[in-house]
């Protein structure tokens, strides 16, 4: 994006002296602007490691980690007796008798973690009165916000790489389970994914920092989106499928499968739900579709029960790991956009 | 003083929908010179700095800072342009010298650098006691000074302040006042203050621009400010006569050219007119048996000008957008 800055500040040059005039004063602006970029990362980082809320989430998430290992712990047995391989993956998706499994916990939570880095990015900043003075440094304006939300996305890497290792290194202890490469790569995948996936909450998160101008409006916002999409767009993804392919009546049959194919794609607009098909898959080798037609044929086909190659599993999730993707995307530049338009006053 | 300028706006615009906050605005500052913007609030004094600094993009025209576009090379401008803005902000949860020191790395120093600018600016600005102090517990005298020592972080040749003045005390403000003079009299920067506060701006400023409702309507030396209004039609004139009656009112206010007549509180009576009457309004007395104890020519007092533009400004009441509004739109 600071390509695109530096180009556009380039192109306005009319004659070729004035455009070699420009052109070093651009390459100039350029390296300001990196340092600066550099700086306020920098900050920012060091903000958010700082800082008690950080502190707070990351204890609550350590609680959690360790009572979803615990609760794995107690039922691995059953899990793993009729399985030979990827046992090791078994640690971060069996829950107990009264806890979720650790994949659940960082589906549920994750998001959470997400907006508590970003809900007061930009509109602390207002507040505090230093936006415009920051905004005065040799910097371009989308600085700010691109060091924010990557200070923010490092922040989540470390979280998320520091907890699942955590998970491997106590499971290795505690189990005696030795992951094979392919497992360990399944983990690597799953941590990927789950920063992907919380980074998009940042994205959105921030969104909210810009466009409200309090922190506390922000905040609500975001979670009330979060707590939607998690907990109620699978009733509202039912429901509208019922409406549409009633499953009462005269064609209650033959709309059965339409039904669920509906409530499936209305489910698949929450970030949560694709979450939860893409980790289950990469964790579980067993799971060869997430298409209830192809489940339902390979069935009648009498497959023979085999596990996936991690390629294969790969290819499964592919949409969601793009429409994740895709996400933080367009949340981001939602967010980017606004800010840019956006006019700096005190 | 040099003659060279480093400050130029060519009809520079700004309209926020129907609202023009800046009117074809054509300034010339010059290398050195402390240069005064006053006018009252909401006259378009913050969004000028604000698009002088590139923060804000210019509905039309343009302006120059050095030789850069302030919109198209923002950075160039950011460089050696320092921005005081009104109510500046720290980073609570940091000291006053941290505060400092982050301005100084975003501006590409050494952290060494940094440091030793640091202690020198703080103690310029008599902050060297608070400056280890989280910036947040700082009131808002000591916040305006911590902004000052920020903007000098980076050396800027010019200094671009919003209202530095507003909502300090008394002796604050003489200290800051003599520091900003201080800034350019021994660094030798250039200086732009905006300000609504006239005394401050007649002490600070080598020259002056009046600036209502988006234009500027006078602008030079102070002293030539009173000649310049002059030629645009506004005189003003003060007299005392015998008896003071009120018929005496009611004759002037009859005389070709005169504006408005008000009554002083020390019983004189204060003209206006749109020409020089001093001629005919002697006659007229004489003619009426008025004996002319004192007469005071006004117009080289701002103080006269600038109430006169400030009432003026009033008077029509456009419809004020507050600032905030105004933040999210455009």
């Amino acid at each position: 994006m600071t390509e695109t800055m530096t180009e556009k500040s380039a192109a306005g040059s009319g004659t070729p002296k004035e455009a070699s005039v420009t052109g070093c004063s651009a390459h100039k602006e350029t390296s300001a602007n990196r340092i600066g970029f550099r700086v306020l990362y920098r900050k920012e980082l060091a903000d958010h490691l700082e800082s008690t809320r950080l502190l707070i989430m990351l204890l609550l998430l350590l609680f959690v980690t360790f009572a979803s290992f615990s609760g794995a712990m107690s039922n691995l047995s059953d899990a793993v007796k009729n399985s030979t391989e990827f046992n090791f993956l078994k640690i971060f998706t069996t829950a107990g008798n009264s806890t979720y499994s650790f994949v659940t916990f960082i589906g549920f939570l994750g998001p959470l973690f997400g907006i508590m880095l970003g809900f007061d990015a930009i509109n602390n900043e207002q507040a505090q009165g230093t936006l415009n003075r920051l905004a005065a440094q040799p910097i371009y304006r989308d600085t700010i916000i691109n060091a924010k939300f990557l200070a923010g996305a490092t922040v989540i890497l470390m979280t998320v790489f520091g907890l699942t290792g955590l998970m491997c290194g106590v499971g290795l202890i505690r189990t005696g389970i030795v992951p094979e490469p392919e497992a360990f790569a399944r983990v690597l995948i799953f941590v990927l994914f789950s920063v992907i996936y919380i980074s998009a909450w940042l994205a959105i998160a921030i969104f909210f920092s810009v466009v409200s101008r309090h922190a506390a409006t922000a905040a609500l916002a975001s979670v009330a989106i979060w707590l939607f999409l998690t907990l109620f767009m699978n009733l509202v993804a039912s429901g509208l499928a019922g409406l549409i392919y009633p499953l009462t009546g005269a064609n209650a049959n033959a709309n059965a499968l339409n039904n669920y194919a509906l409530q499936i794609g209305w489910n698949r607009i929450s970030p949560y739900y694709l979450y939860t098909e893409a980790i289950s898959t990469i964790l579980n080798p067993n799971i060869r579709s997430l298409n209830l037609v192809s489940i339902l044929t390979q069935s009648q086909n009498n497959a023979i029960a085999s596990y996936l190659t991690l390629g294969q599993s790969l290819m499964i999730i592919w949409p969601q790991i793009i429409a994740l993707l895709a996400t933080v995307a367009i949340a981001f530049a939602a967010a980017y956009v606004t800010f840019m338009k956006r006019e700096i006053r005190a | 003083m040099g003659n060279e300028t480093i400050i130029r706006t060519e009809n520079l615009t700004k309209r926020y929908g129907d609202i023009t906050a800046v009117d074809t605005l054509n300034l010339e500052i010059r290398r050195g010179e402390v240069f005064g913007l006053l006018g009252p609030n909401g006259a378009g004094k913050t969004t000028t700095t604000l698009m002088l600094l590139g923060l804000t993009d210019p509905t039309s025209g343009k302006a120059e800072i050095n030789g850069h576009d302030c919109t198209r090379e923002s950075l160039s401008v950011k460089r050696i342009a320092g921005y005081l803005p009104d109510n500046v902000g720290f980073y609570s949860d940091m000291t006053g010298r941290q505060n400092l020191i982050f301005s100084g790395m975003m501006n590409g120093l050494t952290e060494k650098e940094c440091q030793d600018r640091a202690v020198h600016f703080l103690d310029r600005v008599g902050m060297t006691e608070a400056a280890d102090r989280k910036a947040g517990t700082y009131s808002r005298g000591m916040r305006q000074r911590l902004g000052i020592a920020d903007v000098l972080m980076k050396e800027p040749e010019i200094i671009i302040m919003d209202e530095p003045t507003l909502g300090i005390d008394p002796v604050g403000m003489r200290e800051l006042t003599a520091l900003i003079r201080d800034l350019s009299v021994k660094d030798g920067r250039t200086i732009l203050i905006s300000s609504h506060e006239l005394y401050q701006i007649q002490e600070i400023s080598d020259r002056v621009g009046i600036f209502v409702e988006g234009k500027l309507i006078a602008c030079g030396r102070i002293e030539e400010l009173g000649e310049q209004l002059k030629n645009e039609g506004l005189y003003m004139v003060d007299i005392r006569v015998e008896p003071a009656d009120e018929r005496i009112t009611g004759l002037i206010r009859q005389m070709d050219g005169v504006r408005s007549i008000g009554k002083k509180t020390d019983g004189s009576l204060h003209i206006e007119s749109g020409k020089d009457i001093r001629k005919g309004l002697l006659t007229m007395l004489l003619d009426n048996d008025y004996t002319l104890t004192e007469m005071h020519e006004r117009g080289g007092d701002l103080d006269e000008i600038y109430r006169k533009y400030f009432e003026a400004g009033a008077a029509e009441q456009r419809p004020e957008v507050p600032k905030r509004e105004r933040g999210q739109k455009s």
